[in-house]
């Protein structure tokens, strides 16, 4: 659990406040430099050139990375920016895995501007359906309430699929067609992976426009103290349900290039072995900020492809034991090595007064 | 007829009765104080009218609206604010943002994703700012803030809601005598356009703002009336001197 956000509710006494922001000053880059936009900047370099470097099979293993980093993304909107704990984010990213196999399957459409959106779409409506129920009460839903509803959610998908023959059951839906432009075909390989890349980034301008706007800094009252925003006129339920649904149209999203990426579609792609996978990444890399989820991402993948390799017997403890040490001794995650407490929270207006104040006091 | 009118309110938690029918009126633009002793039920009082606890039974009405069955929400957008007793600032937001988050809170969705309000918020941002004395330190984390400086954020986010009815729980609480006092000035202002229910230890502080006092003892109220009738009063003298 990201136990240093949980451990800074506002009611705990005075002492603990002031010496976390201490620590995270202590943090803190020289005044007016920002470490963001540089992790995010190397890494899209990083990304960009990766195909010119890796082998085939490689580049296609970075594409399925690029599309798990889409969906680590959705779950650090959910948690990370609004702390609503979804452990059921897999039901998201899997029904719409299964629900572009059955349109490639049944009804052959697999043209990229119908299955992306369908799968978009098919997300958002199972997040605006189980947000709406475990959210939308009249009075604050609890992160016990929530997190264990996601998880049932979750795991009664896994079971549904896995006993539904239409669905292909244990199986799943095997040989899902290509996706389509006209007649050209995505298959895997260096356009696949340029074409998963470019909606990434998409996707995370959108999401850094959203969390930088007023609507960024409502999410951050919720997460801190969702009673105290209640009291300035906040209908913080409608803020909650309204995030978890975007956070389940991106998971859609990624879930239906996953589909075709892999080529099929299994039971455990809506259950809760994906749920938590999600989990970890975004914890491992830093919750609360977005390249934090897309670094997770891509580092416990790239961990465990490595070790999977290389230590065939043992490969899952040795990560296990990574994960836990990350999450006991960086519980803002690998990105807070690099990152101040301030600049990962953010300012949320005036911001050129912000700057000024920062000229002033970096002057001798 | 009056801003706030609270009757027969009896909140009982498990064996404890903490009211027993306690009741606060509270006239327009009036500073009216709630005190007693520890125990007395002040704060849970506070609490029933601002939505933090449900009563038992009786009524709450505000603005000629029965808001008894409100929520939280429900009374800040209909014009009344809290500021708690546990100072309940953001902490690891800027003293800006915590001010411009309660500005805010009544933007629609639309104007809130395109920052549509920001520009035009940030001058009433620095006002509430500069008039708390806290406009030095608007860009750092309000976990940074003493105590008292605290009190003061927390006394600026509830009004920058810009309520009719302000709801204060001990805003003076570990707060050193110039504090109080600087305090005590920076509420004087307000009063032209909204009225302050205040719970307060202080005696002092209490006697110097307040236009009226509603003394509670055990969850009833002893008396009510204006500061020199309350002085005056036997029965609260008694148990002032009791406590003494």
């Amino acid at each position: 659990m990201s136990a240093a956000k949980q451990a800074i509710p506002a009611d705990i006494g005075g002492e603990a406040v002031v010496a976390m922001a201490e620590h995270g000053s202590a943090k803190q880059a020289a005044p007016g430099r920002k470490i963001l936009p540089i992790v995010e900047g190397v890494v899209l370099v990083a990304a960009l050139v990766a195909p010119l470097l890796l082998q085939d099979y490689l580049t296609v293993f970075a594409t399925r990375v690029i599309i798990l980093a889409l969906f680590a993304l959705s779950f650090d909107l959910v948690w990370g920016y609004a702390g609503i704990m979804s452990f059921g984010q897999a039901l998201f990213f899997g029904s719409a895995g299964y629900g572009v196999a059955l349109l490639a399957r049944d009804l052959d459409i697999t043209n990229i501007f119908l299955v992306l959106p369908a799968g978009t779409i098919i997300g958002l409506t199972f997040a605006l359906l189980l947000g709406g129920f475990l959210l939308l009460g009249r009075h604050p839903s609890s992160v016990i309430f929530v997190s264990l509803g996601t998880l049932t959610g979750s795991y009664a998908a896994d079971r549904l699929a896995r006993g539904w023959y239409y669905l292909g059951g244990q199986n799943g839906i095997p040989s899902i067609a290509p996706m389509t432009v006209g007649s050209y075909e995505f298959s895997e390989g260096p356009p696949f992976y340029y074409l998963v890349l470019g909606i990434l980034v998409v996707v995370y301008l959108l999401c850094r426009f959203l969390v930088r706007s007023q609507f960024g800094l409502a999410l951050a009252g919720l997460r801190e103290n969702e009673q105290r925003i209640a009291f300035f006129g906040y209908k913080a339920q409608h803020l909650k349900a309204i995030i978890f649904a975007i956070g389940g149209a991106v998971a859609g999203l990624a879930g239906s290039l996953y589909a075709f990426h892999e080529g099929f579609v299994w039971p455990n792609m809506v259950g809760v072995v994906v749920s938590t996978q999600v989990v970890l990444y975004v914890l491992f890399g830093g919750s609360g900020t977005l390249i934090g989820a897309v670094i997770g991402a891509v580092i416990v993948e790239g961990v465990s492809f490595w070790l999977s390799d290389n230590y065939r017997e043992v490969w899952p403890i040795i990560l296990g034991v990574l994960l836990l040490l990350v999450i006991l001794f960086r519980p803002l995650g690998l990105i807070s090595f690099v990152l101040g407490e301030r600049e990962r929270v953010g300012s949320f207006g005036g911001k050129s007064k912000a700057t000024e104040k920062e000229k002033r006091d970096a002057a001798p | 007829m009056p801003l706030l009118e609270a009757t027969g309110v009896k909140k009982i938690f498990g064996k404890l009765t903490a009211l027993d029918g306690a009741a606060l009126t509270v006239g327009e633009n009036e500073f009216h104080g709630l005190i007693g002793p520890n125990g007395s039920g002040k704060s849970t009082l506070m609490k029933c009218i601002a939505g933090a606890e449900v009563p038992t039974q009786g009524r709450v009405s505000f603005v000629n609206t029965d808001i008894t069955a409100f929520t939280p929400t429900e009374r800040a957008r209909a014009g009344m604010s809290l500021k708690f007793q546990i100072t309940s600032v953001l902490p690891t937001l800027t003293l800006y943002d915590n001010i411009l988050l309660a500005l805010q809170a009544q933007s629609s969705l639309f104007d809130l994703v395109f920052s549509r309000t920001r520009v035009a918020l940030h001058d009433q941002v620095m006002t509430m700012l500069t008039q708390f004395r806290l406009a030095d330190r608007a860009f750092d984390a309000a976990a940074a803030l003493s105590h008292g400086q605290q009190q003061w954020l927390e006394i600026a986010m509830a009004l920058a809601c810009k309520p009719k009815l302000l709801l204060l729980d001990e805003p003076t609480g570990g707060m050193s005598l110039e504090e109080r006092r600087v305090t005590g000035e920076l509420l004087q202002p307000i009063k032209k356009h909204c009225s302050l229910v205040i719970v307060e230890h202080d005696l002092d502080f209490i006697r110097d703002i307040c236009d009226r006092l509603t003394v509670l003892d055990q969850g009833k109220v002893l008396a009510s009336g204006t500061v020199s009738e309350i002085q005056a009063n036997k029965a609260v003298q008694e148990i002032y001197l009791r406590r003494a």
